[in-house]
């Protein structure tokens, strides 16, 4: 089973504090650790998983700066067999439905029997780009992949609803499969296996390798244009406990107890 | 061009709460540009929720099919797509959910029309499309503007719009079932239900809720001893089940439970919109969180910025200091 997963290098956000840069449509990415995508994390094990049980291939690709080499390097270490970036100035400001794009012209001369992607990106959350490359690859889709059983020329997927439901889809292959997180555990990676993934090749791609013009990618061949971003207002203002450890601890348990929960 | 489609979400015969919020906003931005509301309905013996929708747009397409009983992304697509190239609506709408982001982008790409997803707000000013969306786990709001076009599409946030019922009387318009062939990329076969839990915690009056700041299941005994202290029960976000810390009936979210304690505290949890939904209306909502601008303050009543593991053992013996008893 040949697998190609899409990857996405972003910075890690959830425990980190963000600012607004200076243009105003971004935030500052100086201080920031840049990894693997936390979704296609999760793809790339599945992917790696696979390829174990059933032998095959894993290539991983990404579109972005060499500063993703970072990531298509985890993927190596972690088990990916190739690894491709597409990169060029033009691809600057690419939503993910240029992303979509770039990656399909990238994808459309490789054998694959099964594409995996994360659900969506940390960063822009779009949710996007496993769906619109399936469609610009004329194969299946599923996206909330929860679980993944691969039969004859189908795979069963389980999907992930709201409220703790799933369901169970069949999709005929190739198919491109969106994972949620969850889907496995990613394993770690040894000291030795990302030594050896430094030495190996990535192969790169700019837009004269791929069958696309300078129109339909960058903010040209993107449907979103990001005019403002701002600090999301507040619902409900916290009132902020303040004082040494101790004494904001009593105060927590003062208000409970004022609830009558103590 | 004309007109604002809001595609009904239905599951087991009923339709879902985010049909009726994306109904709301469809109407208002109906109302500002002066245009006309359709309420879009694909299934099989759905008259019933056809009535329903009647109640909410001037219009109802109703597409009946056997192929459309449970929710097929393959051909839902083929539907709206012949209805959307027939009537040519300038917007159509939808929920940002597991039917929305199964579909949306797939449609969008195959009928060239922009898509934007996620919205928790949208307008249009002057012709354009803008948005407004959250980046960064909810960290940080952006407006966007979609690039023109005939047509556009956007999935909408869950919550986001609040329900509006208005006096509408619409006219249910039977259309024909495009799908004269077999549908071959895509197959329904059933809905699981995730297997009992051991634990309900809707049914908790105080839950201690946490999150990814936790940082090592070594740490998770502490939160566990907190919550005993509080005669509570332990929930968490969803990084805590997909790292197997908690079993996923403790999960507080969309993909979760939806919980209303009289007290919930939040510790280590950022509050992305997907939890947030699921406690914003808990009586009390007390937050730790060294992020001082972590989303979950935001929704809260009361907030600690500090290192939770300060604070953990030490609100533990301040508990049990009050109900007269050593830790």
């Amino acid at each position: 089973m040949d697998i190609i997963v899409c990857v996405k290098h972003v910075p890690e956000t959830a425990e980190a504090e963000i600012k607004i840069d200076s243009s105003g449509k971004a935030i500052e990415k100086a201080g920031l650790v840049f990894d693997i995508n936390e979704w296609d994390d999760y793809a790339l094990e599945e992917a790696v998983r696979i390829k174990e049980k059933l032998g095959g291939t894993v290539t991983a690709i990404t579109v972005g700066l060499e500063d993703a080499d970072g990531t298509l390097r985890k993927c190596l270490a972690r088990g990916a067999d190739k690894a491709i970036r597409a990169t060029d100035a033009n691809f600057e400001g690419s939503d993910s439905y240029a992303i979509a794009k770039i990656l399909h012209s990238v994808i459309k001369s490789l054998p694959f029997d099964l594409i995996l992607t994360g659900a969506l990106a940390g960063d822009d959350g779009y949710t996007m780009v496993g769906p619109a490359l399936a469609e610009m690859l004329g194969v299946s889709h599923a996206t909330m992949v929860k679980k993944i059983e691969l039969g004859d020329g189908v795979a069963k997927v389980n999907r992930e609803l709201e409220g703790g439901l799933e369901e169970i889809v069949e999709v005929r292959l190739p198919s491109v499969l969106s994972v949620q997180t969850g889907i496995n555990e990613p394993r770690y990676v040894s000291i030795l296996g990302i030594r050896k993934a430094m030495k190996e090749e990535i192969k790169t791609l700019s837009l004269a390798d791929i069958d696309l013009s300078e129109n339909d990618v960058g903010e040209a061949g993107s449907w979103m244009k990001i005019e403002k971003m701002f600090v999301p207002p507040v619902e409900k203002q916290a009132e902020f406990l303040k004082g040494t450890p101790e004494e904001i601890a009593a105060k927590i348990a003062g208000i409970i107890k004022s609830r009558g929960l103590i | 061009m004309n007109g604002i489609f809001v595609l009904a979400e239905h599951r087991q015969g009923k339709i879902r709460d985010i049909t009726f919020e994306t109904l709301t906003k469809g109407r208002k931005i109906a109302e500002e540009i002066s245009s006309g509301l359709t309420a879009v309905l694909l299934g099989k013996g759905v008259k019933e929720q056809a009535k329903t929708l009647s109640e909410y747009a001037e219009k109802v397409l109703l597409v009946e099919d056997a192929k459309l009983e449970n929710f097929n992304s393959e051909a839902y697509q083929k539907v709206l797509s012949s209805l959307i190239n027939k009537h040519k609506p300038l917007l159509t709408m939808m929920g940002h959910t597991s039917f929305g982001v199964d579909l949306a982008p797939r449609l969008a790409t195959a009928l060239k029309l922009p898509l934007a997803t996620d919205c928790i707000d949208l307008e249009f000013e002057e012709k354009t499309l803008l948005i407004t969306r959250q980046m960064y786990g909810g960290k940080v709001n952006v407006k966007a503007t979609v690039s023109k076009a005939e047509g556009y599409i956007v999935t909408v946030r869950q919550a986001a719009f609040e329900v509006q019922k208005p006096a509408a009387n619409g006219e249910v318009i039977e259309e024909p079932s495009p799908l004269t062939e077999e549908i071959t990329k895509k197959r329904f076969i059933e809905y699981v239900l995730p297997p009992p839990g051991g634990i309900d915690i809707t049914a908790a009056d105080v839950l201690v809720g946490v999150g990814r700041g936790i940082k090592d299941e070594s740490n998770m005994p502490m939160v566990e001893e907190l919550a005993k202290s509080l005669g509570g029960v332990l929930a968490c976000s969803r990084p805590i089940v997909d790292k197997g810390w908690l079993s996923n009936d403790r999960q507080v979210g969309s993909s979760g439970k939806t919980v209303k304690p009289k007290a919930y505290i939040a510790l280590g949890i950022s509050g992305a919109f997907q939890h947030v939904l699921g406690m914003k209306n808990s009586d009390l909502i007390i937050a730790v969180n060294k992020d001082a601008n972590a989303p979950i303050f935001s929704f809260s009543d009361y907030g600690v910025v500090e290192d939770l593991f300060k604070i953990l053992p030490l609100l533990k013996s301040k508990i049990y200091e009050l109900k007269g008893r050593k830790a």
